[in-house]
């Protein structure tokens, strides 16, 4: 647990990549299989559940701590997290165990779900009473089920690589699916290379820049090719010696989340697909969380497939019968994709399941940028730009002939409107002193004399529309953290509800129908762009509004 | 979490108070007042006769006729005030009559001279903590518990989750990641505030791992503490060093209004940390943006605290600065008559951490602007 705890610190003080890969790099060197493997599953954002109710650890920590309960909440109110609260009230520990992370997780933590109120009790206040600093919170931080650690799981994958001299895309692969963190299954982790590796292995994506300029800086309209710019999860399809393997951006294999795209491709010749993964439901795309759901669902069922279904959008070959296609030029790898796709033969109910990207033909830019406008109708964010005699390249970096960036995303303008602010939430962990989280209104009427007939047909009221936390400086957090202070109406828990003052410019992606706030609506992405000083409240914008930049 | 997070709202002190004989001290405009020996302790307003605890900003104020303070504080009042200001000394357990008051001086631990202020008025004794901690400090004379009927205390860290570590461990911490830094080359910079911290750091730590660098609103501080005989390890100033100094090994010590200013450049790619005891909790941590936290203060911790109340044997606690309402409720709770005391030590009750920070640097600033213009004139010069 001591060196867990060091690793946690070394992770959580540093900001750099290299000093991260540096310290899971000496720690996976040093560890026992078994602590490295509750290490990696934990590292990888796998958390045990919650082993005691919030309420519960609250009672025995004031307890233990010989603090009086309003103390105990003014402490947490102070500190923001109760893991931490605890770590920091409980008294200095009395001795200090050196039992192993293995140990604690599986001997102690683990069976602390199953125990009666009485049992949880001494057991706490026995394993309180040995740990001290990060130790004791990360123990905490695993009993609230809220285990958290500023790392991807590449970069432990690329230090278990390093440990191992097995390649970090082979570690991967192993990872993926339902890994369990045993001492076996972490030696097989770091094993020697086994031949699953070759066929597996997916090509570097190649990725885009915002384009800022005006189009017509790219030159003649008539070397590019423009695409829709979807709004989906990026994926390789590859298909290798009759297996195959569906990667998503982030190198993780999702092969078991899309069923169905497997399905289909097994029709494929030997080859490697880039595309995008996108829930569509007869011919139109859905909103991303109905597919960020399927992408949280392993295995999913008929009824999931059938309410969701999904399609794989190809617009690049990367691989043909097992020839590397990347230098090519472009024009030469959709000549090829085009014929790929349309050879296959799907079923009746997998028609659309692998799908051609379409092409946007414009004589020129300015018709080009008037199709652009039509992205929001089609559910996409705007085109993609890519030179035709481009090579694939590796990340952002083009690997052609030097002219410059290769591909460029044309994003449209995001939707904005002004709010007003309505309730502030302190931040957890970096700004737990402040309140940095937002959720604002917009104003809605009285017209079908919603808010009771005592009420005049012309009123009008905020309504819950979004809550954001992100787009403004620290300098405005602080301006806005005092203005809530002075304008708080009532205190909630964490909750302030605030005196309507202060209007907000809100940037968002899209927008959906729903309950989660009492405007009807949901939207992507919001973000604060600006505090608009120069609005009053009364100037903030309707739910009519709203309604009319929904897409029809 | 379904628990009330209120903090429990405490009723405003009384213009006077409740006992029949009138109070020792009492709150003015001008500062908490000793109407018997007339004069006042730590005002914030210009005065005739102020007793000072020490010599930090929000308690040592300019513009008073005349001040009475400990002779270790004498060094940097001056500094701070000028040398126009009329400053008397009263060292520590001596005894002056005010008025008729007796009034005496002992120490606090919190900076260099400071002080707790013991008031006695036929057989009442109110002693006024000023600032304080328990913990050892090789920069000032340990705090000394003092018996009386009535103790005013601060509660900068008024609550559980405040609870230092040994200095050993403290100070040991900060030399592994000097050490490490210096291994890899990268200057060590820790902010800290000038008066106090940067000197309790600088003689608590291993001065053999590198040279240490001080900004000039900590060396003229420095040069107090050494005048009044407190030993630390040599330290110099950018312009003392040449040009192509290598600042790979160094520890640069300077005042959190630094961060960021031009004077930083000079020092590369750097290691940094912040030293206070509000780096206690993570989230405050974060948001310092620094790659540090080490938790250490001039004050007293929570249990520092109550061992500090419980030692003055007092009936009655008087609470200011920092946690108010936590700790006079839980006084209360222990049975003590506690209260509330208005002072202008401390900001709002709320974030009290940017408060500080706030208070303190200000002043830093103000005599950083200062040390930088005369540090300038000295570069141009050479
Ligand atoms: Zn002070
Ligand atoms: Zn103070």
């Amino acid at each position: 647990m001591k060196d867990f705890a060091a690793l946690f610190d070394a992770l959580d003080q540093s900001t750099a990549t290299g000093d991260k890969v540096a310290a899971l790099t000496a720690y996976f060197r040093e560890a026992d299989p078994a602590d490295a493997a509750w290490a990696v599953y934990f590292l990888t954002g796998n958390r045990p559940k919650q082993a005691v109710p919030s309420k519960r650890l609250h009672q025995i920590a004031a307890e233990v701590a010989g603090l009086p309960d309003w103390l105990f909440a003014d402490c947490y109110d102070q500190v923001g997290d109760l893991a931490e609260t605890i770590a920091l009230i409980l008294p200095p520990a009395k001795s200090r165990a050196s039992i192993s992370l293995s140990v604690w997780v599986t001997e102690r933590l683990l069976p602390l779900r199953q125990l009666d109120e009485a049992a949880q009790r001494a057991a706490l206040t026995a394993y309180w009473s040995e740990l001290a600093g990060t130790e004791r919170f990360l123990f905490n931080k695993l009993i609230t089920g809220g285990f958290r650690v500023g790392v991807s799981t590449l970069l432990v994958v690329r230090a278990l690589a390093n440990v191992s001299g097995v390649d970090a895309k082979v570690i991967s692969h192993r990872l993926a699916g339902d890994w369990q963190p045993t001492a076996q299954n972490f030696s097989a982790l770091v094993g020697e290379a086994s031949s699953t590796f070759d066929v597996s292995q997916p090509y570097p994506f190649f990725l885009a820049h915002a384009l800022s300029d005006a189009p017509y800086t790219l030159g003649n309209v008539h070397d590019w090719q423009a695409e829709w710019k979807w709004d989906g999860i990026r994926g390789q399809l590859i298909k290798r010696q009759e297996q195959l393997f569906l990667w998503s951006r982030g190198e993780e294999l999702v092969s078991a989340q899309f069923p169905e795209i497997i399905a289909a491709a097994a029709r494929l010749p030997d080859g490697v697909l880039d595309g995008e993964i996108l829930a569509m439901r007869e011919g139109s795309v859905m909103p991303f969380t109905a597919l960020q759901k399927r992408l949280g669902r392993k295995n999913p069922g008929k009824k999931i497939q059938a309410d969701t279904p999904v399609a794989f959008v190809a617009y690049d070959l990367l691989e043909v019968a097992g020839e590397d296609w990347r230098q090519r030029p472009l024009h030469e790898r959709r000549t090829k994709l085009h014929e790929v796709v349309y050879s296959i033969v799907l079923g009746a109910d997998e028609r659309h399941v692998i799908q051609l990207s379409d092409i946007v033909r414009a004589p020129s830019w300015a018709t080009l940028a008037l199709a652009r406008d039509q992205s929001r109708k089609n559910g996409t964010e705007g085109l993609m730009l890519k030179r035709r005699d481009s090579a694939y390249g590796v990340g952002r970096t083009a690997t052609g002939k030097g002219l410059g960036n290769d591909w460029w995303k044309w994003k449209v303008d995001p939707f904005t409107i002004d709010c007003v602010l309505m309730y502030a939430q302190r931040g957890h962990g970096k700004r737990a002193n402040l309140y940095t989280d937002y959720t604002f209104g917009i104003w809605k009427s009285n017209k079908d004399g919603q808010f009771g007939s005592e009420m005049p047909e012309n009123a009008r009221q905020l309504v819950t529309f979004a809550k954001a936390y992100s787009g403004l400086t620290d300098e405005e957090i602080r301006e806005v953290d005092v203005f809530i202070r002075k304008n708080t109406l009532e205190k909630f828990g964490p909750v302030r509800t605030v005196k309507a003052g202060m209007v907000f410019e809100l940037a968002f992606e899209g927008i959906q129908r729903s309950n989660r706030h009492k405007s009807g609506f949901a939207v992507r992405f919001p973000r604060i762009t600006r505090i608009r000083y120069d609005k009053k409240i009364e100037d903030a914008d309707s739910v009519e509004l709203i309604a009319a930049m929904m897409v029809p | 979490m379904s628990a009330k997070l209120f903090v429990m709202p405490i009723a405003p002190t009384p213009p006077t108070f409740r006992t029949s004989p009138p109070p020792l001290l009492q709150h003015t405009p001008h500062g908490l007042h000793c109407a018997a020996g007339d004069f006042y302790v730590d005002p914030w307003r210009p005065v005739d006769r102020a007793v000072i605890t020490h010599a930090h900003s929000d308690h040592a104020r300019p513009g008073h006729a005349a001040y009475l303070a400990t002779p270790d504080a004498l060094g940097v009042l001056k500094a701070r005030l000028g040398a126009k200001a009329t400053i008397d000394t009263l060292a520590y357990g001596e005894t002056v009559t005010m008025g008729e008051v007796t009034v005496s001086l002992h120490p606090a631990g919190h900076v260099l001279g400071s002080a707790q202020v013991r008031i006695e008025h036929r057989g009442e004794v109110w002693v006024v903590s000023g600032d304080y901690k328990l913990d050892p400090d090789p920069t000032c004379a340990a705090f000394a518990p003092v018996r009386c009927h009535t103790f005013v205390t601060e509660s900068t860290f008024g609550l559980p989750i405040y609870r230092w570590r040994t200095p050993e461990l403290m100070f040991g911490e900060i030399n592994r990641w000097w050490a490490e830094n210096a291994a890899a080359s990268r200057a060590s910079v820790v902010y800290a505030y000038a008066f106090g911290k940067a000197q309790r750091i600088l003689a608590s730590i291993d001065a053999a791992i590198g040279p240490i660098i001080c900004h000039g609103a900590v060396e003229v501080l420095n040069r107090a503490y050494r005048d009044a005989g407190v030993p630390l390890p040599a330290t110099s100033l950018v312009t003392d060093l040449p040009k192509n100094f290598d600042f790979g090994r160094a520890l640069v010590i300077a005042p959190p209004s630094a961060a960021g200013s031009p004077w930083m450049k000079r020092f590369g790619e750097h290691a940094d940390a912040f030293a206070s005891g509000w780096m206690a909790v993570r989230g405050a941590r974060k948001q310092r943006g620094v790659d540090r936290g080490f938790v250490i203060s001039d004050h007293a911790d929570w249990p520092g605290l109550l061992t500090a109340i419980a030692e003055s044997g007092a009936s009655r606690v008087l609470v200011t600065h920092g946690s108010v309402p936590v700790m006079v409720r839980y006084l209360r709770d222990t049975g003590l008559e506690a209260d509330a005391l208005e002072t202008e030590f401390s900001g709002e009750g709320e974030g009290e951490g940017r408060a500080e920070v706030l208070v303190e640097t200000a002043a830093e600033a103000e005599s950083a602007a200062e040390i930088e213009s005369t540090a300038e004139t000295e570069s141009t010069a050479s």
